[in-house]
């Protein structure tokens, strides 16, 4: 397992693994958001209550869910990172945030779109759901700010890991906030005592769309953690070789 | 047609998916893009360093 994982750090293996891995999870991952984002537009019956408008959760709910686990996987990694010293750590952590900042961009975009409808507003001020995600998008934007503001590359590592760390405490206050607090947003639909309280022909394509994200969004990470790797194993013999390879492969 | 105006709701709901579907976009062609420049980078610099010795 270790042996493992170790080789599974190690940046060659890593950046020749991840590209056979990438359409293996991209082409699935497209796929069941082709077919996600056709049975939720046309197939999935209108909300009793909501009408058509309810149809925007197919793609408000994976960005939210991807805005959040984007950040554990920057926030784990970035601990990991602190901890073990991986180089690769740093990297998936650094290569996360652009990721997870346009999700949750999205989830505060379409959130906002479906709110003026529901609610009669565009945002509300002091809801907590919202202004926790807000936080979150600023989060991002101080932890790529911060590694920009560096030069030095394992300062920059350090540093940045450190700020995702602390803002971690935000993540189960977004997921919870709908609980604890009296919100607009309304309260969790899928992972609730009971199981899920939706319709089989609403829920199967909301089921294909989070997939879908996840595949995709994975996919995105592999993709950009390469080009991180490449970038800092810039000056190692394996990426000389690699460069100068007949046919060098990207 | 009254499937695509979505009851009300057509405007919202098709800007939500559309806005999705930019981002995603974006997000694939800026991660491409960056990869093959950080390549060909590499590789400029790399070559021109062998030609020299």
């Amino acid at each position: 397992m270790w042996t493992w994982f170790h080789k599974l750090a190690s940046p060659p293996h890593f950046y020749n693994l991840s590209r056979l891995l990438i359409p293996w999870l991209a082409v699935p991952g497209y796929l069941l958001i082709a077919y996600g984002a056709y049975a939720g537009l046309f197939l999935a019956p209108p909300d009793y209550q909501q009408g058509d408008a309810f149809r925007i959760i197919y793609v408000h709910v994976p960005s939210a869910y991807l805005s959040m686990m984007a950040y554990m996987i920057m926030a784990v990694a970035g601990g990991i990172g602190l901890i073990w010293r991986m180089k690769l750590a740093h990297a998936v952590a650094a290569s996360a945030a652009p990721i997870g900042a346009s999700f949750t961009f999205l989830a505060l975009a379409t959130g906002s779109i479906w709110g003026r409808p529901m609610w009669g507003t565009w945002w509300e001020w002091g809801d907590p759901r919202l202004m926790s995600e807000l936080i979150l998008l600023f989060l991002y934007f101080g932890y790529m700010a911060l590694r920009g503001a560096i030069d030095d590359t394992a300062k920059a590592d350090k540093a940045s890991a450190v700020l995702a760390l602390v803002g971690a405490v935000n993540v189960p206050i977004i997921h919870f906030s709908v609980e604890w607090w009296s919100s607009l947003h309304q309260g969790p639909t899928l992972v609730r005592e009971g199981g899920p309280a939706m319709d089989p022909g609403m829920l199967y394509p909301l089921l294909a769309m989070i997939f879908g994200f996840t595949l995709v969004f994975g996919a995105m990470l592999l993709r950009r953690i390469r080009t991180e790797v490449l970038h800092r194993e810039r000056r190692t013999r394996w990426v000389k070789e690699l460069v100068l390879a007949p046919g060098g492969s990207i | 047609m009254e499937k695509l105006a979505m009851g009300d709701y057509g405007t919202y709901v098709w800007s939500c998916f559309v806005l999705t579907f930019v981002i995603v976009i974006l997000n694939e062609w800026r991660a491409r893009r960056r990869h093959k420049a950080q390549y060909r980078d590499i590789e400029v610099r790399i070559k021109a360093v062998e030609e020299r010795h």
